[in-house]
């Protein structure tokens, strides 16, 4: 049944040269104009053919191709907020491993061999500060002693002594520190070994701290 | 103005607007992978006087993008209200 209440005249066409509109003063009652469809609630085929020409499968299926775009560029957009968060909360992580290792305090000081026991050349392991970390303590002159992490920074392989080369090897991926400083030389590690801080107390060497590497 | 007042952004609008954060968003974030790797390179070689500074400006970035976020859900939110 038809509403009592509807206009009976025909609905006008808002554009602006449509037939029945000539005379019209803007004052027309808003109920007299056709529903205006915004360009949003209009669909657009991928191909930008009418909807009305385009195959059955899409008339009954249709894809808004700007509607498609704007909500694949929201979703990339989210995406990259979440990528953002992540990295946040890389640095984050790193700020809370630097505080845990500050409160951890001071490295222990560890005696590693007597000088009586180590021949010029040659090269004995420790582990330190704890018992998973492996270390080198090479004994390059009568004075002079170094000791380096035995982890390559390249992917964690334990590095052999070459004295006779100057250098620590890496079996790995033939990766080569230098001996008296632990830069890299060959290879592919970028960083350093970690140096190992030593003392002489009498006849005996002492590990008493890890090196900052500056390089 | 009240933004209850405010005429929603049309599609084109949106997808201009969205394109403009996306491209800010990117820069952003390429910026936080550099953070994160030299902060990452330091750190490891033992120095630890920037972790604070750029987790802060790791942090300072995020919010950014967050707040760019929050400003697409509003006129997002602005076109539902009128629809």
């Amino acid at each position: 049944m038809a509403d009592p209440h509807a206009d009976p005249r025909r609905p006008i066409d808002p554009a602006i040269n449509s037939p029945g509109r000539e005379g019209l003063t803007g004052t027309a009652p808003a109920s007299r104009y056709a529903p205006v469809f915004e360009r949003e609630h209009i669909s657009i085929a991928p191909d930008f053919v009418p909807l009305d020409a385009q195959p059955a499968w899409r008339q009954d299926f249709p894809i808004d191709w700007p509607q498609d775009l704007y909500v694949e560029r929201r979703d990339f957009l989210k995406f990259m907020v979440l990528t953002s968060a992540a990295f946040t909360a890389g640095q984050l992580w790193i700020a809370a491993q630097n505080w845990y290792r500050q409160r951890s305090g001071r490295l222990p000081i560890q005696r590693i061999v007597s000088v009586d026991d180590i021949t010029v050349g040659a090269a004995i392991g420790f582990t330190y500060p704890d018992e998973r970390e492996p270390c080198l303590l090479v004994r390059l002159t009568t004075s002079e002693f170094v000791a380096f992490s035995q982890t390559c920074t390249h992917l964690s392989c334990a590095v052999v002594p070459r004295p006779e080369e100057g250098s620590f090897y890496c079996p790995c991926h033939e990766g080569r520190f230098d001996l008296r400083t632990g830069v890299p030389t060959a290879g592919p590690p970028r960083r350093p070994l970690t140096r190992v801080l030593l003392e002489m107390r009498g006849r005996d060497v002492y590990a008493v701290g890890l090196g900052e590497r500056t390089t | 103005m009240n933004m209850r007042t405010r005429r929603p952004f049309s599609r084109e609008q949106r997808v201009t607007i969205i394109h403009g954060m996306l491209i800010f968003v990117l820069i952003i974030v390429v910026l936080q992978l550099f953070l994160l790797t030299a902060t990452m390179n330091a750190w490891l070689g033992g120095d630890d006087s920037i972790v604070w500074p750029a987790a802060a400006a790791s942090a300072a970035c995020l919010a950014l993008n967050v707040g760019l976020f929050r400003y697409l859900v509003r006129i997002e939110r602005m076109r539902k209200g009128r629809a």
